[in-house]
């Protein structure tokens, strides 16, 4: 990753700053982080770490324990197959087995062109609209392993893009 | 702000008959009500709203006709609902375009809309009330009280179904009375251990520290459940209540949530009820004049399943990495930045509500001996009545699952009810009229659990099962002891191996070691528990595993390296869609002229064609 701007400098400050009356607000701070940048690069725990005191090493221990939290930038659109045991004994293996073949790339990667990132989800808690799907937060329910293709080339098409 | 609990009482009089006057017609006006639940929500709930809004200003019914969304209703397999009051008459599986009928027809004409009344599917019986249907006939709402009925974001509702009442009562009381009327309740902690709840209390009041702490484990991390989801979406306050109980029998004065970051909207509801119960004087200093102080904060997970074991959680809140440490000291003695801390379960929590509102009597007369009250489940899988389920302990399995499950979809048979997770078991049809309780589930192998209750059925490979729990458990285990990490790499390992048909029996025998191995010595109950879903399947369906070792089949048909896809040539019309769908090209003949063919060596088993082809021609081997 390029060197930080220094606008992003201000805003990841402006994070930490918020959370000075709080006891150990590190996950917190991270959890910011990640909504508003869509990852945690070395460069920003950097930032955070001059701002909290904490070390980069405990820093990049909590970003890469929790699945939350990403080191590297997500697709801009989020394929997020559910995998609870509901959907699981309704096929999602499948489901995911089935996208990941039509991207090639596997669950937690990312395309090429930077346009999908596949997620296996744990429960998103829509049992009854297993197998369930959730692109972008919106949830496709009982998907069929037939709509993949044309769940993948709407999205394209919305880009702009040719199949 | 309320100074005093007459204050309170006195508005709590009027959002009661408010709230009345939504449901018996008192207030002049037609409620059309809708669910609010991730199912319904994901099947059109906000395009119902819109299409019923623009009709009715349509019509200039704006004054009189008014939409509300509360939360789950239960039944989510017949969502989306709307629920029509005064008349109190259920439409299920609506669609945008029966909202029309909806307006005209009922709402205009006072003619009930046939075709979107539930109906039984294996009596043909119709039901015009929710309370009628079998699914809920037999339920008992005390954890769900008021969910699925008040509108969750306005504080008034919750107070007018009871919401404070509970903490009014034991803020009269000494706080030892307090401990003492959750000790008798015999509330167990619903998180999945049982711990009872009033012990958990006792250990932390004992504790001599100026500083306390409560926290209540939101980390729902089960997949396959979403009770306490459902519980913080759609009465938030109740579980606020039972956090404000247990701070004020302990003398905690500050309540975290801890909350999955999965679920944004509980968090947001969990936050805006805060906001209003501080704005109302019922959080903060002095609450109600009665002295006692208590604040709330709400920290999110952020991706990690261990952190439902409550010393990984508590590291979680002080910013670390949510790992677990050995136990003692527990939280009660040593927990929040070394402080004395109740960890209690959402669920939990509400029932505390309930309990200190209602009595212990009320409590007490649902449930068996040693587990009292009532359990909410989540019935999934491939059973009728997919959804939210609160029943009494002590109803059998069979009760659960095909009295108001409605039985397995498509009349397939039942092969086994998963409980507890990946930290539980599988339980077969002979137990099927065992009841369901917190010593009995364990006796039978598996455990109560937080509340997933998956139903499997004869198209379901066990082995499969145990493989998809443990691979859960080895993509969750937080990796600080060796038994845990390596444990269940090498069980998942072996699974990997028999479903693909390479597995001996000196890997079957293996599995046994390991998962011994593994549950004596692993720090936290992650690792303790994480061989229960191979050591139930092997109880219940070795043969299933011997099939896979020995003959290289999977019975069920489900795992990929052991089936191969067919056409049968007498059923191929030739119409070629299967070709057309296949995303390897492995699929050819010639269309109306000769049957298609699958070539083996390009198929990569997706099963897009079964799914395409009209005739039933396409078959597993």
């Amino acid at each position: 990753m390029a060197r930080l701007s220094g606008a992003s400098v201000a805003r990841i400050e402006e994070i930490c700053d918020a959370y000075q009356g709080e006891k150990t607000p590190l996950v917190m701070i991270l959890s910011d982080i990640q909504r508003e940048f869509g990852y945690v690069p070395l460069e920003v725990q950097e930032v955070v770490s001059r701002k909290t005191g904490l070390s980069v090493a405990e820093i990049y221990g909590v970003v890469t324990f929790y699945s939350f939290f990403s080191l590297t930038p997500k697709g801009k659109h989020v394929i997020g197959c559910c995998l609870g045991t509901a959907c699981y004994v309704k096929g999602a293996q499948r489901i995911i087995d089935r996208f990941c073949n039509d991207l090639g790339i596997e669950p937690g990667g990312t395309t090429d062109d930077g346009m999908f990132t596949i997620d296996a989800l744990r429960c998103i808690g829509a049992c009854a609209a297993a197998p369930a799907v959730t692109i972008d937060g919106k949830v496709y329910a009982r998907v069929d392993i037939s709509q993949v293709p044309g769940i993948i080339s709407a999205y394209r098409q919305m880009e702009g893009g040719a199949e | 702000m309320y100074a005093t609990t007459e204050e309170l009482q006195r508005d709590v009089q009027r959002f009661m008959d408010e709230l009345h006057g939504k449901f018996d017609g008192s207030d002049g006006k037609t409620y059309l009500v809708f669910c609010g639940g991730t199912g319904c929500m994901a099947g059109g709930t906000p395009d119902l709203i819109a299409e019923a809004r623009k009709l009715i200003a349509d019509e200039g019914l704006e004054e009189s006709v008014v939409t509300r969304r509360v939360g789950c209703f239960g039944l989510c397999s017949q969502g989306p609902f709307v629920r029509i009051y005064p008349g109190d008459i259920l439409y299920r599986l609506v669609k945008a375009e029966d909202m029309y009928d909806i307006i005209h027809k009922h709402i205009i004409g006072g003619e009930i809309v046939e075709r979107l009344i539930y109906e039984d599917p294996k009596t043909g019986e119709k039901f015009e009330h929710m309370a009628d249907i079998p699914f809920y006939r037999r339920q008992k709402r005390i954890a769900l009280h008021g969910c699925g009925v008040i509108d969750p974001t306005r504080i008034e509702e919750s107070l007018a179904m009871g919401g404070y009442q509970g903490l009014m009562r034991a803020l009269t009381m000494d706080r030892q009375d307090v401990i003492d009327t959750i000790i008798a309740s015999g509330l167990r902690g619903r998180g999945g251990g049982g711990f009872p709840t009033g012990r958990k209390w006792q250990f932390a009041y004992n504790q001599d520290s100026a500083e306390k702490y409560v926290v209540c484990n939101g980390d729902e991390g089960d997949p396959g459940a979403f009770m306490d989801r459902s519980l913080l979406e759609d009465n938030p306050l109740s579980v606020l209540e039972g956090m404000a109980i247990a701070g004020y029998a302990i003398g905690a004065s500050q309540g975290y949530f801890y909350i999955r970051a999965e679920y944004p909207i509980a968090v947001q509801r969990v936050n805006a009820i805060i906001e209003q119960a501080e704005e109302r004087g019922l959080l903060g200093d002095n609450i109600l004049g009665t002295g006692f102080s208590f604040h709330a904060h709400v920290r999110l997970g952020a991706g990690a399943f261990v952190c439902g074991e409550e010393t990984a959680l508590l590291n979680s809140i002080m910013g670390l990495r949510g790992m677990p440490r050995p136990r003692p000291p527990f939280p009660a003695v040593s927990g929040l930045w070394g402080k004395p801390t109740v960890v209690n379960n959402v669920e939990t929590l509400s029932c505390t509500a309930y309990i200190m509102r209602e009595g212990i009597e009320a409590f007490t007369q649902y449930g068996t001996e040693n587990s009292k009250g009532t359990k909410v489940f989540c019935l999934g899988g491939k059973v009728v009545n997919v959804g939210l389920v609160e029943m009494p302990m002590g109803y059998t399995m069979r009760d659960l699952i095909f009295d108001i499950g409605g039985g397995i979809q498509d009349d397939k048979e039942f092969k086994a009810l998963q409980t507890g997770g990946p930290s539980g078991g599988c339980l077969t049809p002979e137990y099927l009229d065992e009841p369901i309780d917190f010593d009995n589930m364990v006796r039978l192998g598996s455990m109560m659990g937080s509340g997933g209750a998956i139903v499997m059925d004869e198209d379901n490979c066990m082995v499969d099962v145990a493989k998809f729990y443990m691979g859960f458990i080895c993509d969750e285990s937080c990796g600080k002891c060796s038994p845990c990490r390596i444990g269940t790499k090498r069980m998942l390992e072996i699974l990997e191996r028999i479903t693909s048909g390479k597995g001996t029996m000196k890997d079957f025998d293996e599995l046994d070691t390991i998962a011994e191995a593994c549950k004596t010595n692993s720090l936290c109950a992650l690792g303790q528990t994480a061989a229960n879903p191979i050591l139930s399947t092997i109880a219940h369906f070795k043969d299933e595993y011997i099939a896979h070792i020995e003959e290289h089949r999977c019975p069920a048909r489900v795992c990929k390296d052991l089936i191969e896809y067919h056409i049968d040539p007498d059923k191929c019309r030739k119409c070629s869609a299967c070709a057309r769908v296949c995303p390897v090209f492995a699929i050819e003949g010639v269309a109306g002229k000769t049957p298609f063919v699958i070539d083996l060596e390009k198929c990569i088993k997706c099963g897009t064609c079964v799914t395409a082809c009209r005739f039933d021609a396409i078959y597993k081997a």
